[in-house]
């Protein structure tokens, strides 16, 4: 088993505008309408920076801001992990559209933010932050293995570190086969020990698959948390805005599932 | 943390595929690199391109993953007989218990490049493109956890050009927390045209195979490859080799150029010291990013004699290989223990004049070599840093 104390988190996506907004509808208290969101850039970042960042850095700018504001921590002396179902498609898009004409001219812009650990990159150095940060990917379990990596990072490193999760919508013709067409990010402060700081304790088991991860979730929820890979998040969100000792399942690969379990104080 | 066997390795680069073309290829400094004639790529610039690529034959049970990318990941599999390795683990701890860790930069983006150029006319890509096990970053994990049929955690780090350095800490961490008993771990970059021309955009490339630390160097080569490793408690297997220490760290301070004094290059090196309980000194040989750009050969050369001083011998392999991008971390690591296990210290490729604004010992001659412990430096864009230590033997 895997146990960190949670300090603080973040929140953006359809009808969630952050974490402190969203308790009530996530604890199933007021209903969720998927109203259309913005997404803000980060007043962090230099303005020549601000205006080169992608939804996905923005996401991961906004929801990190709000973890880290939320446990009052400095994210200067933060490790971080990303992670992302895909990368940044708008870019890739783009890119992929101008490879396929004769001219062939690629932004130099575009594809420095095309890799895929672009929101590491810029959070750096929006923050200042110099610790060690990984960027990862499992495709629609993403958030899955982004939450093993943190735990794992935590139980060797003994370090507190943010976990941010998020996805950004797909354009066409790339919708037709990746059909994300929402955005969605959340953040996760996390520490190696209790304290005054400590929302709730979580521990987490990998074990095999036998629920069904949406089971349980406030009607508007179900649909984000199959829509969007980083809201399979919301199984957790929605028992952290509960506030009440709790097990859930969080979506890992293929026959596989996570057991996250909240421990309020 | 604690040491970690090198149980089994594989390696396919544009020096050719297996361990024995990779040492006789350092040992006579032949360079992999080529002009470009890769695809329809019209640019005046060199690449390592791997030979024999559209020749693997993929497993009939997983055509839809059919791309460049996990072509040449199944030709690494299938060298160095690391594939009967891999079974004999997965026979040893349950397909379950060992876990897959891949670094990889762009995947298969070049199915989707190619797919775009097939659009139909209002603009749909082709019913036979397949996203998810192709393009998508998490496919080259998706894909060998598949082929050598393993159930344990699986992931991608794709962060730029340390992506597969990185991955030895993703899976020392699981291992040490018990979230699995062995790993795989290892990366797997080809070329496309998304980092053709894109380096190219950023005028990164050079004209010329690549000249790392040279006074005259101009730019990179790009090339593709794929290192495989097993990685096992050493109390477990038997190995020469093993991983000491991983260092990670974040530049902080640009996108896609270097911090130019190379603190966070600094940072990632002390950080792999301090994970394996040695000082700089113990270290014979260090494997450069050197990729010849020249910024990353300032910012590093100012973080290597700020951590080790003028001494240590060190060198960039990518005069040979190329640079391999989210392949190049393990394909360096292999390299590196490849230098300790052979006795030797290899010296880079084309490199004639030393840049002496680069006050480091940079091998321009092969030398026989007592090293014992080495480290491989990897650096990429977003300011992604990795140092990784090995040991030869029982330290």
């Amino acid at each position: 088993m895997m146990k960190a104390f949670i300090e603080g988190i973040g929140l953006l996506g359809p009808g969630l505008p952050g974490w402190s907004t969203s308790r009530s509808i996530l604890a199933g208290a007021k209903p969720h309408t998927a109203e259309p969101m913005t997404i803000p850039t980060s007043d962090w970042l230099p303005p020549a920076e601000r205006r080169r960042t992608g939804v996905s850095v923005r996401l991961a700018l906004a929801t990190g801001r709000e973890a880290c504001e939320h446990a009052q921590r400095d994210p200067r002396s933060l490790a971080t992990v990303f992670t992302s179902s895909g990368g940044d498609g708008d870019n890739q898009h783009v890119i992929c559209e101008s490879l396929a004409t004769a001219a062939r001219e690629v932004s130099p812009t575009r594809f420095h933010n095309s890799v895929h650990n672009a929101p590491a990159g810029y959070w750096g150095v929006a923050t200042g932050a110099m610790a060690s940060s990984t960027s990862l990917c499992a495709f629609d379990w993403s958030f899955g293995a982004g939450l093993i990596e943190a735990l794992t990072w935590i139980a060797c490193e003994r370090q507190p570190m943010l976990l941010m999760a998020y996805d950004a919508p797909y354009p066409e013709p790339m919708r037709a086969v990746r059909a994300i067409s929402f955005p969605f990010g959340m953040a996760l402060m996390l520490a190696p020990e209790r304290s005054a700081r400590t929302i709730t304790q979580l521990a987490v088991d990998l074990e095999p698959s036998s629920r069904t991860t949406a089971a349980g979730l406030p009607e508007g929820l179900k649909q984000l948390h199959d829509a969007i890979p980083a809201a399979r998040s919301l199984p957790l969100l929605c028992a952290l805005a509960r506030e009440q000792r709790a097990e859930v399942p969080v979506d890992y690969l293929d026959g596989r599932q996570l057991r996250a379990t909240v421990t309020p104080p | 943390m604690e040491p970690l066997a090198l149980s089994a390795c594989s390696i396919v680069t544009c020096l050719g595929a297996g361990r024995e073309a990779n040492v006789a290829a350092l040992r006579e400094r032949r360079s992999g690199l080529a002009r470009c004639a890769f695809e329809t790529v019209e640019l005046d610039t060199y690449v390592g391109e791997v030979a024999g690529v559209d020749q693997v034959a993929m497993p009939a049970n997983l055509r839809d993953y059919d791309c460049r990318n996990n072509r040449l990941a199944q030709f690494a599999l299938d060298s160095d007989g690391f594939v009967e390795h891999a079974r004999a683990a997965r026979a040893r701890y349950g397909a379950e218990r060992i876990g897959v860790f891949l670094g990889t930069s762009t995947a298969g983006i070049l199915e989707t490049e190619l797919a775009y150029r097939r659009r139909d006319a209002e603009g749909r890509l082709p019913s036979d493109f397949h996203y998810r096990e192709t393009h998508n970053t998490f496919s080259l994990a998706d894909y060998v956890a598949h082929a050598l049929e393993l159930t344990g955690p699986a992931v991608v780090v794709s962060a730029a050009c340390a992506s597969s350095a990185k991955v030895f800490g993703n899976a020392a961490r699981a291992m040490a927390t018990g979230l699995c008993d062995a790993a795989i771990v290892g990366g797997v970059d080809t070329l496309c045209l998304t980092t053709l021309y894109g380096f190219h955009s950023l005028g990164l490339t050079s004209t010329r195979p690549c000249r790392p630390f040279d006074a005259a160097r101009d730019g990179i080569s790009i090339s593709e490859g794929a290192a495989f490793v097993l990685l096992e408690r050493t109390s477990e297997a038997m190995s020469r080799v093993s991983l000491l220490g991983v260092g990670e760290s974040s530049d902080a301070h640009h996108m896609s150029t270097p911090h130019p004094e190379g603190l966070g290059a600094r940072l990632a090196m002390q950080g792999a010291l301090t994970s394996a309980g040695l000082t700089a000194d113990r270290v014979g040989y260090v494997n450069l990013h050197g990729t010849a750009s020249r910024t990353n050969d300032s910012s590093e050369a100012a973080a290597i004699a700020h951590i080790f001083g003028h001494q240590v011998p060190c060198s960039s392999t990518k005069g040979l290989t190329g640079h391999a991008l989210g392949a190049a971390g393990a394909i360096e690591a292999l390299l590196a223990a490849f230098a300790l296990e052979e006795g030797f210290l290899p010296a880079g490729a084309h490199t004639e004049a030393l840049d002496p604004a680069l006050n480091v010992d940079y091998l321009l001659a092969s030398r026989p070599g007592t090293a014992s412990v080495a480290m491989s430096n990897s650096f990429g864009f977003g300011g992604a840093n990795c140092a990784l230590l090995f040991g030869l033997g029982k330290r």
